[in-house]
């Protein structure tokens, strides 16, 4: 047992002070009007909080965090299935042609670091003859599409973006989830008739359930503090006209280059509890009964 | 499995508001160290205390940081032998230099500058930043019968101060205008425009020759565009324009110049600018620019050192002011937005404050400024350096325009003093440009920004 704690000692203060102080700390600086360089911050109370309550931008970080939160689980989990499934069972001896090469290629993106891809798509979605996607609307003779500044167009981009490097750990995850599931649940299912289609949503579907929902949850906190992608990516961080502008880019803003620790220390605090709220929300609706295999 | 989701669930939870959160780190309430100057004399004017060591951190950008190295160090290890100078340079000011300044032992010359600079506002407001007066006031370092503040930009001192007091040297003298190589307008037989209907006659060629776009500016930063919007503004109708605007003025963003320039350069960006303008970068606009692929882009005068690796050699940048808009224009032809730049400051809780004094003084040399201009080729706030020296053509553009220029300059400050106006005003001059806003509603938009600054308490005002 002292051989326990001791071995604990060190990982535990560490924590302690690099982990959990500063959040105990980001609470307290959210109830100030620190500005950065200051020894002695003023105390405000909730003043930040009201102030953030009414911020116009704030909110439309919020409400993209939110469509984030929808949509990117649900698109990088639809197209991973389908690419896993395809891999593994999808042909007659496990999976598609070259479904070997396919599971190696689909997990390039997720090497790459996130600020490298941020770079490498700036240039892919350039609005001029050396962007990837728009040289060839151009030598068609079509307008460029301003798929980052556009503002009605760039967070769609983002999503994309997002969903790009997502999707190949996905597949990766599932298909070790097809794995682990018996061949012969498939080969009976096969025996009975079962269709594809059937197979993959009367077998497939039920045994991975749990490897999907864990995904579900990594996708939704990645959207909520989705962050290097757009304020490297983006025109004026979170452009153009605030458009792609999300909570953690908000936050950087705020702390960084309006020195306002304290309101950022308040946005800090709310994203806090969005994603324990979050988190919460998951587990509750994520309830259900496990399959036995035995 | 059900288990160890639920732990990974807790403990993912906790992971993006630490990430936002960790860096800000509760303040140390260390006491400020006490600068005691050493004896002044006529050769230590400024009473530099040359057994402590000077810490020096350049910000490592478009001007790199061997002037420093190579230039004013060695002025100042030469006049003082026993001082130890501690060189540094960084790209991210603020990372690296804020803790210093919330833990009480700051470095004492700090170049506080680049898109990661600390704020200057939040650094006076604490007292952080030390007073230039004794450096204005010491004699120059070339000649002792002329104070500093005699050789350098009255501009410079003005814009330097914080409620009366200067406490930032800037020192790079930057001038705005737009941008053309020579040969291509040469070849072409284009003139520089002076009115804004030969301005417009002028892009109207240029579309029409199919050889280039007419204009370009760095679409992602609407900085470049919206500069230029408040100098045409200023120009019809007069230097209070941007004065106005600088002290929150009730209405200073929607007065009839102002609109007028609104509405300018939305028909600028409705009908002039090459395409895909809007998402390209500085960047890459004037590599566009360097390409020929344009033929007028409006910059700053370190456009040539920025583009010196991309430029043919035969190029051959020069500069013109904006046009006049009308005949009764409040500001004649010729005049420039005009702005000491690129600051410098001396910590006032640092060990050795007056050191840092002293290197400031010998950048303000003759010597210093000279071969700065040189190496960098860009102008400095130091009255009469230029002559004499070899200069590139952008270069000499650039300084014979400011000549022109005499007192017809133009300046504004809200940049630096309100970070969060500046956000807004660019965001809103992209919208501008794109069409997305019409000139109208993009002022006012604007001035409902000022206006909710102004009315905020928390946001420190500045006056001009």
């Amino acid at each position: 047992m002292r051989f326990i704690t001791g071995f604990l000692v060190l990982p535990v203060t560490l924590y302690l002070i690099y982990v959990i102080a500063p959040y105990v700390q980001a609470f307290y600086i959210a109830l100030t009007d620190w500005r950065g360089v200051n020894a002695s911050p003023r105390f405000v109370g909730l003043e930040n909080f009201q102030r953030l309550f009414g911020d116009g931008i704030w909110w439309k970080a919020v409400s993209h965090n939110l469509i984030l939160l929808v949509l990117l689980p649900i698109i990088v989990l639809v197209i991973a299935l389908f690419f896993a499934f395809l891999l593994n069972a999808g042909g007659d001896r496990g999976g598609v042609a070259g479904s070997k090469v396919y599971r190696v290629v689909f997990f390039f993106p997720q090497v790459l670091a996130v600020a490298v891809v941020a770079v490498l798509f700036q240039q892919v979605l350039r609005p001029d003859k050396s962007g990837m996607l728009n040289a060839p609307l151009i030598s068609l003779g079509m307008e460029p599409i301003g798929f980052l500044s556009d503002t009605r167009v760039a967070l769609w981009s983002i999503l994309g973006v997002l969903v790009w490097q997502a999707v190949g750990f996905y597949v990766v995850l599932f298909s070790a989830g097809i794995g682990s599931i018996p061949r012969d649940l498939f080969e009976a299912a096969a025996i009975d008739g079962a269709s594809r289609p059937a197979l993959f949503f009367r077998v497939t579907l039920p045994l991975l359930w749990d490897t999907i929902q864990v995904a579900w949850i990594y996708l939704g906190i990645l959207a909520l503090d989705i962050f290097a992608i757009v304020w490297v990516m983006t025109a004026e961080h979170g452009g153009p006209d605030f458009s792609t502008t999300v909570m953690a880019a908000e936050i950087y803003r705020n702390a960084f280059e309006y020195f306002k620790f304290g309101y950022a220390s308040a946005m800090g605090v709310v994203l806090f509890f969005f994603t324990i709220g979050f988190a919460i929300l998951s587990l509750r609706l994520s309830r259900r009964e496990r399959i036995e295999l035995s | 499995m059900s288990l160890s989701r639920r732990e990974l669930l807790r403990a993912a939870a906790l992971i993006p508001a630490a990430g936002a959160l960790a860096s800000c780190a509760t303040p140390a309430q260390t006491p400020a160290p006490q600068a005691t100057a050493a004896a002044t004399s006529a050769a230590n004017p400024l009473g530099v205390a040359a057994d402590k060591p000077l810490e020096i951190w350049i910000f490592d950008g478009g001007f790199g940081d061997a002037y420093a190295r190579e230039i004013h160090e060695p002025m100042l290890k030469a006049k003082y032998p026993n001082l130890e100078i501690k060189h540094n340079a960084t790209k991210e000011v603020a990372k690296t230099l804020q803790p210093r300044f919330a833990g009480g032992n700051p470095p004492e010359f700090i170049n506080n500058s680049g898109a990661n600079q600390m704020d200057f506002g939040a650094l006076v407001a604490d007292g952080q930043v030390a007073d230039l007066t004794p450096l204005l006031d010491a004699p120059s370092w070339d000649d002792p019968s002329k104070k500093v503040r005699d050789t350098i930009d009255p501009l410079a001192i003005e814009i330097g101060s914080y409620d009366g007091t200067p406490r930032v040297l800037n020192y790079v003298n930057t001038v705005w205008g737009i941008w053309y190589s020579q040969k291509v307008f040469q070849e072409n037989g284009w003139q520089p425009p002076k009115t804004w209907d030969e301005f417009t006659k002028l892009m109207d060629d240029i579309k029409k020759s199919g050889k280039m776009a007419p204009f370009t500016y760095a679409g992602k930063h609407p900085y470049y565009i919206y500069e230029a919007l408040l100098t045409v503004a200023a120009k019809i109708g007069g230097a209070d324009i941007m004065k106005n605007i600088d002290n929150l003025e009730d209405g200073a963003w929607t007065v009839e110049p102002m609109k007028q320039a609104a509405t300018l350069f939305a028909e600028l960006g409705a009908k002039y600018l090459m395409q895909g303008t809007a998402g390209l970068d500085h960047i890459q606009t004037q590599t566009a620019h360097n390409k020929y692929q344009v033929a007028l882009l409006p910059c700053g005068s370190w456009l040539e050192n920025e583009q010196k690796d991309t430029t043919p050699a035969d190029f051959g940048y020069a500069m013109f002011p904006w046009p006049s808009v009308t005949e009764s224009d409040a500001m004649p032809y010729g005049t420039l937005h005009s702005q000491p730049g690129e600051p410098y400051m001396v910590s006032a809780r640092s060990a050795n404050p007056r050191a840092g004094l002293e290197y400031m003084r010998a950048m303000l040399s003759k010597e210093g400024a000279g071969k700065f201009m040189e190496m960098v080729s860009t102008l400095t706030v130091v009255n009469g350096v230029g002559e004499g020296l070899q200069l590139k053509p952008g270069l000499k553009s650039a300084a014979d325009a400011l000549t022109a220029a005499g007192d017809n300059k133009v300046y504004f400050r809200w940049r630096q003093w309100y970070a969060e106006l500046h956000t807004e005003v660019q965001a809103a001059s992209g919208q501008l440009m794109s069409g997305n806003l019409k000139p109208e509603a993009y002022l006012e938009r604007i001035q409902k920004k000022a206006d909710a600054i102004k009315n905020d308490s928390s946001v420190k005002k500045f006056k001009r």
